[in-house]
């Protein structure tokens, strides 16, 4: 296409884009079924597009790992339009440049009571728990999605070192904050919830607040990295106004 | 200017239109479970489509009133009363202050009532909606179903609110509740996971509803639906109405508190208009799926949406023929909507003339 960027080439997984409605109020856009930060982008660049052209048919959007799940109205808009609409974006989210990402430092308090698992993690990877704390830090981490309860963050870009299996028993209650890993996932507990992942630190960031506006910290597409904290600055950031990023 | 439960009935909670514009962040819709009930109900007492009612499951609360305000009850199997006297519901119907509205026995159809009142249920609203989500807690009447002793503030009535006492909903407006519904779902969009004795299988069988089924979704009893390519896929977005598929092979349908994302493939969804039908349903009553194409379900929505404008058009009508009854009340608030703005009067009775 003339002008238009250049588009890279695809990763394993990654298919031609396709369409497909789920009922008649939700049309899904999907561009492969894996889980790949490339396609993950397509999401992203289309939800973009669609948010800025923000056709009247249009109620909200659910970006997932490989899909976006556009929400219509199910009394207005022809379904055909809507359909032929959704598609030629999808087609041209390619060329689309990826969009920014805003990055959300999260302060953890890792290990001892905040992080019951840190040792299961650490005995798991065969790394001392400092190693696993260094890590974990170290990494950038994509929210692919929100989902499971209000506010849960599915982050992508584990250290590889670090996957380790959910408890063969999930915990009843998960403190709100908990900095949690599952296999090769890696995720935050926004509300206090029941949840098999290990838990290796908890922030003192509340992500989730029905009563605060915004009521979510993050978002789907923002980048995530974890800044280890002791126990006196956690108790200090809880203390001086909860919620806010530092 | 309040409601008081004196019981609370099986599962009663505040629901409006739902929660619109978070489901990216993973928070469900919730509201209403059949919302073309609650707007047609809060029209007939001179609210928005979308004010805040009482969703009402199988056995009905017991309700004191503190004002005199026009009540609607819509959907169905609730039965309810007025100072123990039966009152039809999908009519407009005038309660005095001290009044108490409470619900029979069940009838042969239905699972569910909404209660609109004139003015609206007036909890404060959370994330721009006073609809009540369980599992998070969060909504409505303190994030909970209702229980006895909650005293629930009441909104201004409109202005004209009472000129609808007496009118009735035609009949060819309401939902006609069927016994064993098939409920119309369009395909997909992971049908390609099934096979096709699957398939076959799931348009073909009739299901129960599990008595383990609630606002989040319904578990169906029946034949399993057979998979070809596994039960899992990539986690994707699941709407209200999808029907999940996990290893079991049996559906899933979610509703209005189901989870915004999960990783079962989806074999079917059912189209908006139908669900109505779902609402109506209990456990232990059968239903069963049919295909249906994207114009039959646009279609079926423009039918809903022309019966509330219907609705409107026969409301003002009504409103504007000679007033019938008088308040008995002395005193009380209304609302006016006039040039763009909301104007909350309040009257007190100085004369009451022929009387």
């Amino acid at each position: 296409m003339k002008g238009g960027r250049a588009a890279a080439p695809r990763s394993p997984g990654e298919g031609a884009p396709r369409t497909a409605w789920c009922g008649d109020a939700c049309l899904v856009a999907e561009f492969g079924d894996v889980i790949d930060p490339r396609v993950n982008s397509l999401v992203r660049a289309l939800e973009a597009k669609l948010a800025a052209l923000a056709p009247p048919w249009l109620v909200e959007m659910v970006p997932t790992y490989r899909s976006l799940a556009v929400f219509v109205d199910p009394w207005e808009g022809p379904r055909d339009e809507i359909e032929v609409f959704v598609d030629r974006l999808a087609l041209s989210a390619e060329r689309e440049p990826p969009p920014t990402a805003e990055t959300l430092a999260v302060p953890v308090c890792y290990g001892g009571a905040w992080g019951p698992d840190l040792d299961r993690v650490s005995r798991h990877a065969g790394l001392e728990p400092a190693e696993v704390v260094r890590r974990h830090s170290g990494g950038l981490y994509r929210v692919f999605m929100m989902g499971f309860t209000p506010g849960f963050p599915y982050l992508g870009g584990l250290d590889p070192a670090l996957e380790t299996p959910r408890l063969e028993n999930p915990r009843g209650l998960v403190p709100a904050g908990s900095v949690g890993i599952a296999g090769r996932q890696a995720g935050i507990y926004p509300i206090e919830s029941p949840g098999g992942w290990n838990i290796i630190g908890r922030t003192p960031l509340v992500l989730f607040d029905p009563g605060r506006e915004p009521p979510f910290l993050v978002a789907a597409g923002m980048c995530l990295k974890f800044v280890p904290i002791t126990v006196e600055e956690f108790e200090d950031i809880t203390r001086l106004g909860r919620g806010t990023a530092p | 200017m309040s409601l008081e439960v004196l019981s609370p009935g099986l599962l009663t909670t505040v629901q409006d239109l739902g929660r619109r514009g978070f489901r990216a962040f993973g928070m469900p819709l919730s509201g209403a479970l059949d919302p073309f009930s609650l707007a047609a109900g809060n029209l007939v007492v001179g609210n928005g489509p979308g004010a805040a009612g009482l969703e009402m499951t199988l056995v009905g609360p017991s309700l004191a009133f503190r004002s005199e305000r026009l009540i609607c009850v819509t959907g169905g199997g609730l039965s309810p009363r007025v100072n123990g006297r039966a009152i039809p519901c999908w009519e407009g119907v005038l309660i005095r202050e001290g009044d108490v509205l409470s619900f029979g026995g069940a009838e042969p159809w239905g699972a569910r009532c909404w209660l609109c009142v004139g003015g609206g249920i007036d909890t404060p609203p959370v994330m721009g909606s006073r609809s009540t989500y369980l599992r998070g807690k969060l909504g409505g009447y303190k994030g909970r179903r209702l229980e006895r002793g909650d005293l629930l503030p009441l909104g201004v009535p409109d202005i004209l609110s009472l000129r609808g006492e007496g009118f009735a909903v035609p009949g060819e407006i309401r939902p006609g509740f069927v016994d064993d519904p098939a409920v119309r779902v369009i395909p997909g969009p992971q049908e390609g996971h099934f096979t096709g004795e699957g398939i076959e299988v799931f348009y073909n069988s009739t299901y129960y509803i599990d008595p383990g089924s609630d606002r989040m979704g319904y578990r169906l009893q029946g034949p399993a639906v057979q998979h070809r390519l596994g039960a899992d896929i990539i986690s994707d977005a699941v709407p209200w109405g999808a029907v999940q598929v996990p290893g079991n092979g049996l559906p899933i349908i979610m509703m209005a508190d189901g989870q915004t994302t999960g990783g079962y493939p989806k074999i079917a969804a059912a189209i908006s208009a139908d669900l109505g039908l779902l609402a109506a349903a209990a456990p232990g009553d059968s239903l069963s799926f049919r295909r249906c194409g994207l114009g039959e379900a646009a279609a079926a929505s423009r039918t809903l949406k022309e019966s509330l404008d219907g609705l409107r058009v026969l409301l003002a009508g009504y409103r504007s023929r000679p007033k019938r009854s008088f308040p008995k009340a002395d005193r009380g608030a209304l609302r006016l909507h006039f040039d763009g703005g909301s104007f909350d009067i309040t009257w007190e009775i100085i004369g009451r003339e022929g009387r």
